[in-house]
């Protein structure tokens, strides 16, 4: 991440800045408790201002609830390890998007029941925009219908298998 | 690339607990500390001017007054993925009025809930689409199909204004947009393809709608003196109209369907803080709890 990679190698500072990485990193999405935040690409940055931790979030959807407690969860995680001055900022600049996930995160939202994202975020031309088939995360077939386009978050949309039959959630490509 | 942090060095964390020996870790409690919590722009810190703040305002009131709207139909829409449809286009709009309204009160150390809660009708700043009764699912269709095909060609073009906080909402409200817009194009193709019944109440619905699409367009002297922070309303008039064509020629209805010469346009009036008679028990809701328990919070 353009956080840590920018940083001046060496120094103290810079082992702090990583060691409340680490931490911070580990933090899950409550909504998706599969998922850390690095997963996600949520966790966007950390640097130390001095004897300040700043961690710099990006929210995944403007109205995504999920944010506040990722907060509260980081801002704990830090304060238990010893990190005794933290302040979360927010970005949104740049955008949030699924080409952030990780592999490893993808794997484990399909472990877990939910279909990631399947294909690279691209502009969305024309009034018509064609999507791309999706798996079923149990069974594996690509005979699956959508159902709504709007699901349980505001991160996914809500499948069926037709051929095994079961409901799934899919993590929109955004 | 995420970096890969290096193994946990045990003797600089042993320092750091020795450092902090004295810290109770039972005690911690999030609500004590003073974060700068509400979602802000691409600068945490960015003061909007004056006119940045009232052009920040009128798009927050937009977005916040339809999230209002559209959040009756939970729980009432025709079948359970609507609710959840509605519903989630809901707190999008409401996410970009938070940034939006958050951005705009920097200017006069207002919060967004201040902005909210505590202003009266007459200082809200949005168009009369917005506050539109939601009516029947086809009136509720065709206002969010006019809505969101305006805001995906506003964000757009705002996506590259040269204030950095609006550029960065407007980025990220771009892509929550083009959702919304998918969603009132597969319902108007439906409705309009759908049975005579849907077909005429789509048709009663465009009707009752169209005359306040053309408030969405018109510049007045705060576009002048923002210059190239924000793009003229009437700039936005030739993408929209792409747009609302493409989608009416493939749902096959033509403009004299919809249109009625008695009717003309609606004069509008909200971004000066005329509004029509739908706004005020709109608020009336929307307020009352924060009104009637100031700094309540749960």
């Amino acid at each position: 991440m353009d956080g840590l990679d920018s940083r001046a190698s060496g120094g103290r500072l810079d082992q702090r800045a990583r060691e409340a990485w680490r931490i911070a990193a580990a933090v899950t999405d409550p909504e998706v408790p599969v998922l850390t935040i690095e997963d996600l690409g949520v966790l966007r940055d950390v640097r130390m201002e001095g004897q300040t931790t700043v961690v710099t979030l990006t929210p995944t959807y403007s109205g995504c609830p999920a944010i506040d407690q990722m907060r509260d969860d980081v801002l704990l995680a830090l304060t238990v390890e010893g990190f005794r001055d933290v302040r979360v900022d927010f970005t949104l600049s740049p955008a949030w998007t699924t080409d952030w996930m990780s592999d490893a995160g993808k794997a484990k939202l399909e472990a877990y029941g939910i279909a990631p994202p399947t294909h690279r975020a691209g502009e969305r031309q024309g009034p018509i925009p064609l999507s791309l088939g999706v798996k079923c995360p149990r069974c594996g077939s690509l005979r699956t219908r959508e159902v709504s386009r709007f699901g349980s978050t505001a991160c996914k949309s809500h499948f069926e298998c037709l051929a095994c039959l079961e409901p799934f959630d899919h993590f929109k490509v955004h | 690339m995420t970096p890969q942090p290096p193994a946990r060095d045990a003797a600089s964390v042993a320092a750091a607990h020795q450092a902090d020996a004295d810290a109770v870790h039972g005690d911690v409690s999030v609500d004590e500390l003073e974060l700068q919590s509400e979602l802000s722009g691409a600068d945490a810190s960015a003061t909007a001017t004056p006119d940045v703040a009232a052009y920040a305002l009128r798009l927050g009131d937009d977005a916040l007054i339809l999230s209002q709207r559209l959040g009756w139909w939970i729980s009432r829409a025709p079948e359970l993925e609507e609710d959840m449809a509605l519903g989630n286009i809901a707190l999008d709009l409401l996410g970009h009025a938070r940034s939006l309204l958050h951005y705009a009160g920097t200017a006069s150390g207002k919060t967004e809930d201040d902005l909210a809660y505590w202003r009266d009708e007459h200082e809200f700043r949005c168009a009369w689409l917005f506050q539109q009764p939601n009516g029947d699912f086809a009136h509720t269709i065709a206002r969010g199909l006019i809505a969101a095909i305006w805001m995906q060609e506003l964000y757009t073009a705002l996506s590259r204004s040269t204030d950095a906080s609006l550029a960065a909402i407007a980025a990220k409200s771009v892509k929550e947009v083009a959702y919304h817009r998918d969603h009132a194009v597969q319902w108007t193709l439906r409705l309009a393809g759908g049975t005579e019944e849907s077909r005429r109440r789509l048709l009663v619905a465009l009707t009752d709608t169209w005359p306040y699409t053309d408030e969405l367009f018109r510049d007045d002297d705060l576009h002048d003196r923002l210059g190239d922070i924000a793009p003229r309303p009437s700039s936005l008039r030739a993408g929209f109209d792409e747009i609302w064509t493409a989608v009416l020629a493939e749902a096959e209805i033509s403009e004299a369907d919809f249109t009625n010469s008695k009717i003309g346009q609606s004069s509008g009036g909200g971004r000066h803080g005329h509004h029509s008679t739908h706004l005020g028990p709109l608020l009336a809701e929307m307020q009352v709890l924060a009104r009637r328990h100031p700094g309540a919070s749960w």
